[in-house]
């Protein structure tokens, strides 16, 4: 009977909602919410460490960077099969697909390295050399230009995806942890997590355009670090997770300000918006939960229980 | 005096080259002096021969990656002086081929260095010396601390004490000097954050403990009297692993022994932490101690201010240092920076049990005016030091 219900539980449901996905890093497992219930309605067993994840440009597969297995995971997501796994180099944290849905470039975290690989042939293609602790993963979106931060370095790495040689290393603030190009391209964001800020580079020159603070009544600002952030519709703003000021800032991406704060659950990680962009959905390690932002109001309107230590989150349309 | 110091500034440029515009090398000296291990009862916890040096080599290796994408490099000299010799002549000349030095060696050997003609105008920095005087009455100009002083590690233990409501603790003082040293900077923190040390006892046995401390330490203990927490100081961990659980009350044991506060352990995973943990044990073949961390920090320190400044000139990176814009991240979730009033490094302090972080000074409600490691340590208005004020 439990067999059976196990099974059932893997069917694809027939008319499929939308889903976010969530890495549970000390669980090893993904927690699977659906977005009409805001409900889990999946808990699919990992390799170890469970953190980056993503999915392929067509949606047929996830990709899903299990740290301690030294290996990045293909899974079949309507059944939550690893079909195999990626050579990926040691300690993969985050990666990135290129837009020609076949390239992963890939961070490795304990080995100052950059990895591409192949996910058609399933080999390395490149290992690129990176500063300390490698972390943040970016690519243009004309797949022109990859993006490596380094913890320890301070540094964003600038990748020519053609040569995949270094082409520039910009220094930030200490602890770089995220990386985004806006839509158009014409911008580069990087938080970095102890410096408590986020550069924004002009793509073009690669020179520092503008630098956010941020700053919360009643938190001490050493506690206000900057983690991951995603560009809301139209690249209007940029929710940016404070990780442990345990609140969401909104950025106004015209002005470079901050607009306001929405409180939401402890050391908040990473996030993955629903497919129209109205609700936003953050990871929290430390409180082991999920909160839904409803991004027009602004407002926290649910928590979500998952697994230990929610990481990664990727939205499965 | 001018000529020569003009001689020195001329010998050092060689030793931070800067051969093109951007391009720099900076050499680092590290100057151990030895002193002999004293005797433990235990034998289960060796010192690891390069204690604080594996720190200082990883430091390198973090800096000389970052240098490799900015033109710069580093280069690290290990000199260790043996027992009974004096430091004088190895740090003179470390001092000639470098103005950045990084030292392993007790008080009296910091400031006798620090007070050199040679070394006028370097940067120093103390990477094990836990010293209060060192940050006091007794500091210089030229000695930067990455090493946490005592009243850091005790204020820490006491803002943990203060928040758990442990009002009334009991200590137990060891008969060597480094537990005198300890055991004042508790009972001063223990005033500071309100708590009373009812009731002391020096250690007085020179039997073998690991034999009859069942035996002898419930007896001992028993005079204490009413305590919420026993302190032990015994920093050089000979008899207060015994302590525990052989009390006459059953309570938590802290200080050098049980809940330690340390400005490092191989217990702290979190901050990334983890990262900084491997690459260590991967390179040193064994776990991160408080004296590789003040190392490590040390070379980091000087990475960050060359990177940051793109200078390898020692006076403009002492005032970057010293500076409002320093930040070091040291995997302990804050960034860390340097009080200008004794060259300390501001730095959380962990509350570590063997297999297990506890707590991170500081704690939550332990607030500053203006910067929350501040209550950690001696802190402007407290601090003799004048070294500082020009």
């Amino acid at each position: 009977m439990l067999r059976l219900a196990l099974a059932l539980s893997l069917l694809p449901a027939a008319a499929q909602a939308a889903e976010i996905w969530v890495t549970n890093e000390k669980d090893d497992t993904i927690s699977v919410i659906d977005i009409d219930t805001l409900e889990v309605t999946r808990t699919i067993p990992t390799g170890e460490r469970p953190r980056g994840i993503t999915f392929s440009h067509d949606y047929s597969v996830v990709y899903i960077c299990a740290s301690d297995s030294d290996s990045v995971q293909v899974m079949d997501p309507e059944t939550g099969e690893i079909l195999h796994d990626l050579p990926s180099g040691e300690d993969p944290e985050q990666f990135v697909l290129h837009p020609d849905n076949k390239h992963l470039y890939i961070a490795n975290e304990d080995d100052a390295i950059t990895t591409v690989v192949d996910v058609e042939s399933r080999s390395v293609v490149a290992q690129i050399n990176v500063g300390i602790e490698p972390e943040g993963m970016a690519v243009s979106p004309d797949g022109a230009l990859a993006i490596t931060t380094s913890e320890t370095t301070n540094m964003a790495h600038w990748i020519d995806t053609e040569t995949r040689e270094i082409v520039a290393n910009t220094l930030v603030d200490s602890r770089p942890r995220h990386a985004e190009f806006t839509e158009d391209g014409a911008e580069l964001w990087v938080s970095a997590e102890i410096g408590g800020t986020v550069t924004i580079f002009d793509v073009e020159s690669k020179a520092e355009k503008a630098k956010i603070d941020f700053e919360i009544k009643g938190v001490h600002p050493d506690k206000v670090q900057p983690v991951g952030f995603e560009f809301a519709e139209g690249d209007t703003h940029a929710f940016v997770a404070l990780g442990p000021a345990n609140h969401v800032a909104v950025v106004n991406m015209e002005t470079y300000e901050v607009e306001e704060y929405i409180l939401v659950g402890r050391r908040v990680w990473h996030m993955a918006f629903s497919p129209d962009k109205s609700q936003l959905f953050t990871t929290n390690g430390v409180s082991g939960d999920v909160t839904v932002i409803d991004v027009a109001s602004r407002e926290a309107i649910k928590s979500i229980k998952v697994g230990r230590y929610p990481w990664g989150a990727a939205l499965r349309p | 005096m001018r000529a020569f110091l003009a001689l020195l500034a001329g010998l050092w440029a060689t030793a931070a080259t800067a051969t093109e515009a951007n391009t720099l090398s900076v050499q680092v000296n590290y100057l151990r002096v030895e002193r002999p291990a004293p005797p433990t009862l235990s034998n289960l916890e060796p010192i690891p021969d390069d204690l604080g040096i594996a720190g200082a080599q990883l430091g390198l290796a973090d800096n000389t990656t970052t240098g490799s994408f900015l033109g710069q490099t580093y280069a690290l000299d290990v000199v260790s002086v043996p027992e009974g010799e004096s430091p004088l002549e190895a740090a003179r000349s470390a001092l000639a081929a470098s103005p950045y030095l990084v030292l392993d060696a007790p008080a009296e050997a910091l400031t006798a260095i620090a007070d050199m003609p040679e070394a006028q105008g370097a940067l120093l920095f103390n990477a094990t010396a836990e010293d209060n005087s060192l940050r006091s009455e007794g500091c210089r100009a030229n000695l930067l601390h990455t090493a946490a002083s005592l009243s850091m590690r005790s204020d820490a233990l006491m803002q943990f004490f203060a928040s758990r409501r442990w009002a009334t603790l009991a200590l137990v003082e060891g008969p060597r000097p480094e537990d005198a040293a300890f055991a004042a900077a508790l009972r001063a923190s223990a005033t500071k954050f309100g708590l009373r040390i009812e009731a002391e006892k020096s250690w007085a046995f020179d039997a073998d403990m690991r034999r009859n401390a069942s035996a002898e330490v419930p007896l001992f203990t028993q005079e204490l009297g009413e305590h919420d927490a026993l302190l032990v100081a015994d920093e050089t961990h000979d008899f207060g692993r015994y302590i525990a659980f052989n009390t006459w009350l059953p309570r938590p044991v802290a200080g050098s022994e049980g809940l330690v506060p340390l400005a490092w352990s191989p217990v702290i995973e979190q901050w990334g932490a983890a990262q900084l943990q491997s690459r260590f044990t991967e390179a040193a073949g064994r776990p991160m101690a408080s004296e590789d961390y003040a190392a490590w920090a040390a070379i980091r320190t000087l990475g960050e201010a060359v990177t940051r400044t793109g200078s390898a000139d020692p006076a403009t990176l002492r005032s970057y240092v010293l500076g409002d814009n320093f930040e070091l991240a040291g995997f302990k979730g804050r960034p860390m920076s340097f009080r200008p009033w004794n060259g300390q490094l501001r730095q959380p302090i962990a509350l570590a049990q063997p297999r297990a972080l506890v707590a991170s000074a500081p704690l939550e409600g332990f607030l500053h005016q203006v910067n929350e490691l501040d209550t950690l340590g001696i802190d402007a208005p407290e601090s003799a030091c004048t070294a500082f004020g020009e």
